[in-house]
């Protein structure tokens, strides 16, 4: 499906947050905002709602903690139970170091593959983008036009009135 | 909004916009690679070619290979593990606990001091893996059942834990590493020519397009992971001084242990970074990226863990003498003057005198000093292993098993083996990824550059006299948007 953009470039971080809060004022919705680098102030701007990974990296981490804890516990305890160095089968503060390891090892890994897997990063053979310069030194601020791009010159003045450098069109294939 | 006093030099000078920040570091990646870079290169590969032969020996032949003897079963091997992964610690000092305590100054040395991380633990792991004597049976130390029943491995074995640490520290850190790479990647991806390159850095760059949502989650996954891997650090070195410190060895059998290693990992781990980073900066000429700042501020952190490992190398006699234990307070006097003295000299002078030298101003902003400190810094932490190791092993209980250790000709292969497959990695790095966190440098730019009071562009290019800025002024819109503070 291809999907047709206003896009307004802009040069400095602060003209972008306060053209965000203008232009979601004026009752237009923001699309996305593509930018070289973290701004921050964006996510209020944009009514963007505070992530919930940490929320997962927890339970992530608890996961590890006892799948370390239960596998030092069954395979020393019950498995096969040794006394090493004469002490008792289920030596708990040795399986400390064990268990701390394999927590960060999951909570690690567990929250990269959900960032991957929730924000579509994965290798690609190309990617398109809606302009070349937003991971330089620009910063493009996107608007879904409809069918007939009616409300494109509105936006163009819009977005001019509010510091945008330039104002482009660009159509983009779902991806 | 930012605040900085107005006492802060700048981090970035020679007023640099978004674009030049880009175009300066993309610019190695796509050059071609220059003389100075190659040379480097087949030095580095001639190198990894003595590695290759000494992997070759000690695995055809078997550890006799090596020095050892039945006294001192564990010398370089372990020496040179244990070196390496401390020089690992740096990288994620910076990238985490800096990163946690709001530092702006690791931006642009995070990205290399990690690659030094990921890259001095493959150098680490090389050593056990070897010492193993048949490698193709690693996955022992896995808890997996035996081939010839269920028996499992033990857990209360530090060297156990060890294999759960260093792999869950070279994956964490890789994945740090790799996650701060993408967006920077996705810069060189959108400035690419050729296919190859556009086809590459697209893959590498997992699609990244640097939309708010995406960011904003990445700031998250930053912020966690630098959460968890600064416990980690800590916890790596510390299970790693376990290895000795839970036998009953003198000279190793001390609670002092855990904090001692990790103080002197950074230590170590600093001193590499200043080398590769004067280096690096050079080269590639990012002088206004690693400023003479910079320098002093690593030059600090290296005093300060230096003088940590000081104390505690005073602290561990002292306590040798106040525990009255005979062979304890025997294995420390043996160590100062006993047949290895000078490599507890060599300690002694390289890591207690050197780093106290930096107190003075002149020597904390001499790149040449600086370099030379460094070098010296990482001499004397691989004799404080060595110290620890052998001279605690050559004499312990019984005088009639007393021996001496040489290393052979593998033995040294080996080391300097493991320094031309980490050279070659890191040149291998330093040409193909971008060698500063481009992304992260920009947010900082401004921060720098807009300070009306802390940034004197005369004085940052009378000082730092390389590259003017050509591309007109900064970015310089008032900051007004404080709807935070």
């Amino acid at each position: 499906m291809t999907k047709r953009f206003a896009l307004g470039i802009f040069d400095d971080e602060d003209v972008l947050l306060h053209a965000i809060e203008n232009i979601r004022a004026a009752g237009v919705k923001v699309y996305d905002v593509f930018s070289p680098y973290p701004v921050h102030g964006i996510d209020d701007a944009l009514g963007i709602e505070r992530s919930r990974l940490p929320i997962a990296a927890f339970f992530f981490g608890m996961t590890g903690l006892s799948f370390a804890l239960w596998m030092q516990i069954y395979m020393l305890g019950f498995d096969w139970p040794m006394i090493i160095g004469g002490k008792p089968h289920i030596a708990l503060p040795a399986f400390v170091p064990v268990a701390f390891e394999l927590t960060v090892f999951f909570t690690c890994h567990g929250m990269a593959l959900t960032f991957f897997t929730i924000t579509g990063l994965y290798p690609r053979f190309k990617t398109p983008v809606m302009d070349v310069r937003a991971t330089d030194d620009k910063f493009v601020m996107a608007i879904e036009l409809d069918e007939t791009s009616s409300q494109f010159p509105r936006l163009t003045q819009l977005l001019r009135d509010n510091g945008a450098s330039e104002v482009n069109q660009k159509e983009m294939t779902n991806n | 909004m930012q605040h900085v006093s107005s006492i802060r030099e700048p981090l970035v000078t020679g007023g640099k916009t978004l674009h030049d920040v880009t175009q300066d570091i993309c610019y190695q990646v796509e050059a071609k690679p220059n003389l100075r870079w190659m040379a480097a290169l087949s030095v580095a590969l001639f190198f990894l070619g003595v590695f290759f032969y000494s992997v070759y020996r000690t695995v055809w032949y078997g550890i006799g290979e090596w020095g050892l003897n039945k006294t001192v079963n564990w010398a370089w091997d372990i020496t040179n593990f244990v070196w390496w992964v401390g020089i690992g610690h740096a990288g994620t000092l910076i990238s985490a606990v800096l990163l946690l305590f709001r530092q702006k100054w690791r931006s642009s040395i995070n990205r290399a001091a990690e690659a030094m991380t990921i890259f001095a633990v493959i150098c680490a792991a090389m050593f056990p893996v070897l010492h193993m004597g048949r490698p193709w049976l690693a996955f022992y130390v896995f808890p997996l059942q035996n081939t010839l029943g269920s028996l499992w491995a033990n857990f209360n074995s530090p060297l156990l834990w060890d294999v759960f640490a260093i792999s869950t520290y070279f994956t964490v850190s890789l994945v740090f590493w790799y996650i701060g790479l993408i967006p920077d990647f996705a810069s060189i991806r959108d400035r690419a020519k050729g296919p190859i390159a556009k086809f590459s850095y697209s893959m590498l760059s997992f699609g990244w397009k640097g939309s708010a949502k995406a960011w904003s989650r990445y700031e998250t996954v930053s912020l966690i992971l630098a959460g968890v891997s600064t416990p980690l650090v800590l916890s790596v070195h510390t299970i790693v001084s376990m290895d000795f410190a839970t036998s009953v060895v003198p000279g190793w059998h001390t609670t002092i242990f855990p904090p001692y290693f990790v103080a002197g990992a950074i230590f170590s781990g600093f001193a590499m970074v200043l080398t590769l980073m004067l280096i690096t900066r050079v080269v590639f000429r990012l002088e206004d990226y690693i400023t003479l700042e910079h320098i002093a501020l690593m030059n600090k952190i290296m005093m300060v863990t230096g003088s940590i490992v000081g104390v505690a190398y005073i602290t561990e006699f002292f306590i040798a003498w106040y525990s009255q234990v005979e062979f304890e307070q025997y294995a420390f006097i043996n160590r100062a003057t006993g047949p290895y003295w000078w490599s507890y000299a060599s300690m002694m002078t390289c890591n207690v005198i050197t780093p106290q030298l930096v107190w003075f101003r002149r020597v904390r902003y001499s790149i040449p000093l600086t370099f030379i400190l460094s070098i010296i810094v990482n001499i004397g932490m691989w004799f404080e292993r060595f110290v620890i190791i052998v001279t605690s092993l050559h004499r312990d209980y019984l005088p009639s098993s007393w021996a001496m250790f040489s290393p052979s000709i593998i033995d040294i292969g080996l080391y300097v083996g493991t320094l031309g497959l980490f050279f070659t990695l890191f040149l291998l790095f330093a040409k193909f990824f971008p060698v500063i966190n481009m992304a992260e440098v920009k947010t900082i730019l401004k921060y720098t550059v807009d300070n009306g009071p802390t940034y004197n562009p005369e004085k940052a290019h009378a000082a730092h006299a390389h590259q003017p800025a050509i591309h007109g002024a900064p970015a310089s819109a008032p900051v007004t948007y404080n709807k935070h503070d």
